[in-house]
């Protein structure tokens, strides 16, 4: 169930537009974000009958977009090491096998202690910064291995 | 020369309305109001103004082509969804100077008679949608925004539309799309949004650059701008460098500067002295890349589209001789084949087709006919798609394989890099 906090917000995402399947990325948006980094099923439906669009109207659209998780749940670190052109130059290979070591985890897993998931994503955006990769919604940009032992050592 | 997009970047609290007031900020929207709209669509017509995003279509005839009936609801959108690999210009503004944006499109939506307009920001850039959302709150307080602004009798909301990862957005009719609440795929054209956009009403959408050259030109006037650079493809640029280059990052020079000039000189040259320049992408991953001999060629749009590549988005990308050009082309590759959107088949099949290639090609699996077969895949995707995507995934191969062909047979005849 979304909580009153997420209702409120989501009624004042529905101002911003001209109907109300507008606001189906940004309810979807902040489902993840109170269910800790996943969709769920109940979610996606409360959000149908929110914004009286079908079950599957709000299915199509979630799965569309790759940084919603459907019934996939991530640790409490979601990890994305972006791999694309710029960050490869600079050694992005070399950061995710440092990160896998370390994390004793392969790419696309999460922790046992549900602490860290790792994934490799497309370009961030990030490119004159490379090699870089994206912790929840926090960009670390001119990464190298010590940079990530700090980081990895400051996730509580 | 002196910087007009990036003028604000290092200064303490660049993001804050109090700093860019200081230095000039909403001056032009003081003078644009006193404007009739359509003066400011010829200004921005006379200026020269292409559109930053990519396609390098003029901005003041875009602008134009907006019904002048006063009933009719109009939209203006800015395309934020920057994806194109190697670019991080726009982010550069967002996260540093985002009334500069948010002031450009105040003006622009006052000369195009849009009450409303929406920021369609990448998913990621939380950092920016955050920023924007306090910018356009303090110019909400400050009468910037809303009812009457300052007492102009034009009234206008800008909200940030969140997108949440999906890099065909950037293609205009996808990204209104996405605004509805759809998958965002996208549009036939005819009708162009200018007619039939956000919610089947009169749109423009503009790049994030585009819209945050306005108020220049407003300030300093068309003839500043068209000016500065080549005739046919004015004003200042940001650059955005990444890749084997000693300082990486964005750099605001007129159009037309060299590559040279770029590289050598304003980000000081190659990364390592004993690895030279082997190739460089122009304009992020879809242009196909030039070659030393290439350094040049001024980066303006019709200069770049005479060497059979594009300006695209400014993006450049340096690789030195340690560069394998299978393995670039694989991940560039699979980053098209994970984003097409479904629509169309010749994309939809025709990119994970060629990853798979590529794939196995870079691990050593590559077979005897597979170039011939790489060949033969991009024929049959280029212009047969719904939209660019899957061009811009047959460009960026064949321009590859037009330089380095050796290096893809070598991978196949001797199972191993030519180069590492």
């Amino acid at each position: 169930m979304l909580s009153a906090e997420a209702k409120k917000e989501l009624q004042a995402a529905l101002g911003k537009y001209h109907n109300k399947r507008s606001a189906v990325m940004e309810a979807l948006r902040i489902a993840q974000r109170e269910n800790g980094g996943h969709l769920t099923r109940q979610a996606m439906d409360e959000i149908a009958s929110i914004l009286e669009m079908r079950a599957v109207e709000v299915n199509a659209a979630a799965a569309f977009y790759t940084m919603y998780n459907i019934d996939k749940p991530v640790g409490r670190y979601h990890i994305q090491v972006c791999r694309n052109i710029s960050c490869s130059l600079m050694g992005a290979d070399h950061i995710i096998k440092h990160m896998e070591k370390v994390l004793g985890m392969k790419t696309g897993e999460t922790t046992s202690d549900k602490k860290f998931t790792l994934s490799t994503v497309e370009c961030l955006g990030s490119c004159g910064t490379a090699p870089m990769m994206q912790v929840n919604d926090d960009f670390h940009e001119n990464l190298n291995e010590a940079k990530i032992d700090e980081l990895l050592k400051n996730m509580k | 020369m002196e910087k007009v997009l990036l003028k604000n970047h290092g200064k303490a609290d660049s993001h804050k309305i109090a700093t860019y007031i200081a230095n000039g900020g909403y001056k032009a929207l003081t003078d644009a109001l006193k404007l009739k709209p359509d003066n400011i669509i010829q200004m921005v017509k006379d200026s020269g103004l292409r559109g930053r995003g990519g396609a390098g279509f003029s901005t003041g005839l875009k602008w134009s082509f907006i019904p002048k009936d006063p009933t009719l609801q109009k939209y203006l959108c800015c395309n934020a969804d920057e994806g194109e690999p190697g670019t991080f210009k726009d982010r550069g503004i967002m996260d540093h100077d985002p009334h500069l944006l948010v002031e450009g499109m105040i003006i622009s939506s006052y000369a195009i008679g849009a009450t409303k307009s929406y920021i369609y920001i990448r998913g990621e850039f939380v950092y920016g949608a955050r920023r924007l959302e306090e910018a356009i709150q303090e110019a909400y307080s400050k009468g910037f925004l809303g009812k009457n602004i300052m007492g102009s009798g034009f009234d206008h909301d800008m909200y940030v539309h969140r997108g949440f990862g999906a890099y065909i957005c950037g293609e205009e009719t996808a990204l209104l799309e996405s605004i509805e609440g759809y998958r965002a795929q996208p549009r036939k054209k005819p009708p162009f949004p200018a007619l039939a956009g956000l919610y089947g009403k009169p749109t423009v959408i503009n790049n994030v650059e585009t819209l945050s050259c306005i108020p220049a030109i407003i300030e300093k006037g068309p003839a500043w701008f068209s000016k500065m650079g080549p005739e046919k493809s004015p004003g200042p640029k940001i650059f955005g460098v990444s890749g084997h280059v000693k300082k990486p990052g964005l750099y605001e020079l007129p159009m037309g500067t060299t590559a040279r000039d770029l590289i050598y000189n304003h980000c000081g040259g190659m990364l390592f002295d004993n690895r030279p320049l082997k190739a460089f992408i122009p304009g992020g991953v879809s242009a196909p890349m030039l070659l030393p001999q290439d350094l040049d060629t001024p980066l303006d749009f019709d200069s770049l589209a005479a060497k059979g590549t594009m300006l695209g988005s400014g993006a450049v990308i340096v690789m030195d001789t340690s560069t394998c050009m299978v393995k670039t082309s694989y991940i560039v590759n699979r980053f098209f084949s994970h984003e097409s959107c479904g629509k169309c088949t010749p994309c939809r099949d025709g990119t994970p087709w060629l990853t798979r290639v590529l794939k196995r090609i870079e691990h050593g699996d590559g077979r005897p006919g597979d170039v011939e077969l790489l060949e033969g895949l991009c024929a049959n995707i280029f212009g047969r798609t719904f939209c660019p995507l899957g061009d811009g995934a047959v460009m960026a191969l064949r321009g590859a394989l037009k330089h380095f062909k050796a290096e893809f047979q070598y991978h196949i005849d001797h199972k191993k890099c030519m180069v590492s």
